[in-house]
């Protein structure tokens, strides 16, 4: 039963990385870079659901979906001042401009507001136990499990029939001739990075429901294992970073259930180099090679 | 020219990139001295043919050996210094090294001296240095490259960048030079400069050479024999007269001119 | 004649180095200096030598490690237990921080730098945090809590193994086998096709490197009076590598340049971190904006006094042979 209850534990602590995820695997199909702001976003989504939270006394919808816009909108002036005038340049410079950009935003954010960290109130999703063939289970979970995989089916919705969606998939396979097909390629790239913040801001909601504290470094371990879900899903493939998310959530809880809980932290990080080196294109990728 | 024991000697290779059969079936011999092109139309494998040939890709059937060598499964660098060399079809020079570093970066498989000695600077080091460098000069003389000596490799212009490259590539010391395209992207009277430097480094360091190319003129002017690939298979071998004759060479290109 | 140069050039660079290491132990001996001033030479003589190291790994070789804090906390910790569990005097903790680095270095790069860019990239900073996580975990050395660590760095060590790691790695560069790093950087499979062992030469640069960046650790461990797995996490890897990307990717000069001048700025904005973060975070985007190429470029100091004697007939010998 503990181990049953640790799964979903698990399942729901991944669905968090899995949203986190999408928005890293989005942004680096379509302009190959690694955002390593997107776990600051992440953070940014905590903050913003937990004032709308207690200054405008929302209740949960309302606050997911006021953080979403505004993570959107956040993601996206990241991409315009910060990346759009590093498209041309080296991965390098563009890497190192994200962990500027990252630093930027932590820091900032603490310079401004200082360190301190907040606690969600306890009541905003209701907290009452269920029982299912006898494994106790909080409502909380499933409630979570419930909004993120809606936010997935909605983000398979958009990608896949919309038009925002094609113009996507299209730049991310060859920006050069999406470009001369009429599509606009910097709305493209903007709209990419909307939807991926708006999806970490989610999951920044949903982390501080879940795990109550909220402060402005915590999006730096949760990105960077979302990352590992990205890689490991196979970087670029959304369906990829779900499962890799999901997956890498049960890896850390059942590491945490055989009492290593210590090294949870660890397991990410040995999981992504395994992976790397074993089998580059993650779980879902396909090869690729360069040409020579 | 040509003995009867072949220098390169490819059997049945070809590669697979999932299911697609990039090239497959290839059979290709190479005598010493010989200089031979390889033709075929865009996307006919030429130059995945080549980094089947240098071990940038593993062939998934058949065999290359060179001298009688199996070189399947080897790593590049090891094939480089077994004696094949070659050139890009976009050059790729080290361009932020000098135009003599270049070439000393070529001759860094033959070093004599050690990290250690380096680190230490003890005599060895300054000899063996020394060497190099004397011979990378006298090299580029050859090649009317020295007076560029101390140049970044990037600021020549694009005929001396090829030439520069042809010469990196002859430093490595090889009995088998490929090269890929050299005479792209260059005009009527450097393409002819680039014909004589062909004829004059096969003659001078006794190579074998295999040439890709589109410029026709150039192919048939210099090749002894032209190999043709086309969908990643050979369609035909012969003389540069033969070739042009060839009713299934003239199907692949057509809409291409073969003059 | 080029002999002759060269030991001029060496003569000339010993004299200074020998002045510079007598002023400062002059100042520090006379008590002109105070603990502040001091401690901060020896954080700038520490970064000095883990910017140096760094460079060789991304400027020279181009390969792109953002865990080098990793190496630092192996370095510091190795010696640490030298000094403080086995007892040896302090010569020998250095060089065993420096050789248990090394061996770490041997054994993340071999798997790790099979992988390019990015991938490489995101690989090291989850090696430097499985690290960091890993000395957590020890209750030998402490755990989170740390380890207790004497204080013996002083001003001759610090400079001896400044002066040590900049010549090695100046050394190694100029030589056929810095080339063959540099042709790596600038195109790995040209060089592959050039007959240079790729993949020995960029673990031979991730050892070098790790070697002083452990050497630096055994340093750093010892001018504080505790270590903690908690000073050695990526921020620490994010300030090394802002050190090489300022002062210019492939320059030396210029990464000893930016670890002197960053190291000024942060030690008097230690009352303020956010501030310094704020700072350093902008610098970088903005560099990455404006001048990518860093400071330097990969030009190295030395550069700006050869470019005269060059017009006057400098080292050229060529130029007289040239035929056409």
């Amino acid at each position: 039963m503990e181990l049953i209850q640790q799964l979903i534990n698990g399942i729901s602590l991944g669905s968090i990385y899995a949203l986190i995820a999408l928005g890293y695997t989005m942004v680096y199909g379509i302009v190959k870079l690694i955002n390593f702001a997107h776990g600051d976003v992440f953070m940014v989504g905590a903050f913003v659901g937990f004032y709308s939270i207690t200054i405008l006394d929302l209740t949960f919808f309302p606050a997911l979906l006021l953080t979403m816009a505004v993570t959107a909108l956040f993601g996206v002036i990241i991409e315009r001042i910060a990346y759009k005038p590093l498209r041309n340049a080296t991965r390098i410079a563009a890497l190192i401009t994200a962990i500027g950009v990252s630093l930027l935003i932590e820091y900032g954010f603490i310079y401004f507001r200082g360190a301190q960290p907040e606690a969600y109130p306890a009541d905003v999703l209701p907290t009452e136990k269920i029982s299912i063939l006898g494994v106790s289970i909080n409502s909380q979970s499933i409630f979570i499990l419930l909004t993120s995989v809606v936010l997935m089916i909605i983000l398979q919705f958009v990608v896949h029939k919309t038009k925002i969606g094609k113009a996507m998939r299209a730049v991310s396979f060859d920006a050069e001739a999406a470009r001369l097909m009429g599509i606009n390629v910097n709305n493209t790239i903007s709209a990419t990075f909307a939807i991926g913040s708006a999806l970490a801001g989610a999951a920044g909601v949903i982390f501080g429901i879940y795990y109550s504290k909220i402060e402005p470094l915590m999006g730096i371990i949760p990105g960077l294992k979302a990352f590992v879900a990205a890689v490991l899903g196979g970087i670029g493939i959304i369906p990829g970073a779900m499962v890799g998310g999901l997956l890498l959530g049960v890896v850390e809880s059942l590491v945490s259930a055989a009492g290593y809980s210590l090294w949870r932290d660890a397991v990410a990080f040995i999981v992504l180099i395994l992976i790397l080196i074993f089998l580059p294109s993650g779980l879902f990728g396909k090869n690729r090679r360069e040409k020579v | 020219m040509a003995n009867n024991t072949p220098l390169l000697k490819v059997d049945n290779a070809g590669i697979q990139f999932g299911g697609l059969k990039a090239v497959s079936g290839v059979n290709v011999e190479l005598f010493p001295g010989e200089l031979v092109g390889l033709i075929g139309p865009n996307g006919a494998g030429k130059t995945t043919f080549f980094n089947l040939l240098t071990g940038v890709y593993v062939p998934t059937e058949g065999s290359i050996s060179l001298n009688g060598e199996r070189l399947n499964k080897q790593p590049p660098f090891k094939i480089t210094r077994k004696g094949i060399s070659r050139t890009f079809q976009n050059i790729r020079l080290f361009s932020e090294l000098s135009v003599i570093d270049n070439v000393k970066v070529a001759y860094h498989s033959l070093a004599k001296h050690s990290i250690p000695s380096s680190i230490l600077r003890i005599p060895g080091h300054f000899k063996g240095e020394q060497e190099m460098h004397e011979q990378a000069v006298e090299f580029l003389k050859i090649f009317n490259l020295d007076r560029f000596m101390d140049e970044k490799a990037k600021n020549l212009p694009y005929g001396q960048q090829r030439r520069l490259e042809i010469a990196r590539a002859l430093a490595a010391n090889p009995k088998l030079l490929l090269l890929d395209e050299p005479a792209a992207g260059m005009n009527p009277q450097e393409t002819q400069e680039l014909m004589k430097l062909i004829g004059f480094i096969r003659e001078k360091f006794n190579l074998t050479v295999l040439l890709i190319e589109h410029d026709m003129p150039l192919v048939m002017g210099v090749c002894e024999r032209i190999y043709v690939l086309d969908h990643g298979q050979l369609i035909a071998q012969g003389t540069p007269a033969e070739i042009r004759n060839n009713p299934k060479v003239i199907e692949a290109y057509l809409g291409e001119e073969v003059s | 004649m080029t002999i002759l140069k060269r030991a001029k050039g060496f003569w000339l660079s010993i004299t200074l180095s020998i002045i510079l290491f007598a002023v400062i132990q002059f100042l520090i001996n006379g008590a002109y200096l105070n603990g502040f001033y001091i401690n901060t030479i020896f954080f700038m003589g520490i970064n000095i030598i883990l910017a140096v190291s760094l460079h060789l790994i991304i400027g020279i070789t181009g390969q792109f490690s953002i865990g080098h804090a990793g190496f630092l906390a192996v370095g510091a910790y190795a010696s640490a237990i030298m000094t403080m569990k086995m007892e040896q005097p302090f010569v020998v903790s250095i060089i065993v921080g420096g050789i248990v680095a090394a061996i770490a270095g041997l054994i993340i790069g071999i798997p790790s730098l099979r992988l390019k860019g990015d991938y490489l990239a995101i690989a090291t900073l989850g090696f430097g945090e499985i690290v960091r996580i890993t000395f957590l975990n020890i209750d030998y050395v402490g755990g989170a809590s740390g380890m207790q660590v004497s204080h013996l760095t002083t001003w001759p060590w610090v400079f001896g193994c400044v002066l040590i790691t900049i010549l090695v790695i100046r050394n190694f560069t100029n030589s056929t086998h810095g080339r063959a790093c540099i042709s790596i950087r600038e195109d790995e499979t040209a060089a592959d096709a050039m007959g240079i062992n790729t993949t020995y030469y960029k673990v031979i640069a991730f050892v070098i490197g790790s070697f002083f960046a452990g050497i630096a650790g055994s340093l750093y461990a010892h001018n504080f009076y505790i270590i903690q797995p908690s000073n050695f996490g990526f921020l620490k890897s994010f300030d090394i590598l802002i050190y090489v990307v300022l002062g210019g990717l492939g320059s030396m000069s210029g990464a000893v340049i930016a670890a002197i001048l960053l190291t000024i700025i942060s030690t008097f904005l230690q009352d303020y971190p956010e501030t310094r973060m704020v700072i350093y975070s902008i610098i970088l985007i903005v560099m990455m904006i404006y001048r990518p190429q860093g400071l330097m470029g990969t030009k190295e100091f030395t550069s700006f006094f050869k470019k005269k004697k060059d017009i006057g007939g400098g080292p050229g010998d060529g130029k007289q042979h040239t035929v056409a």
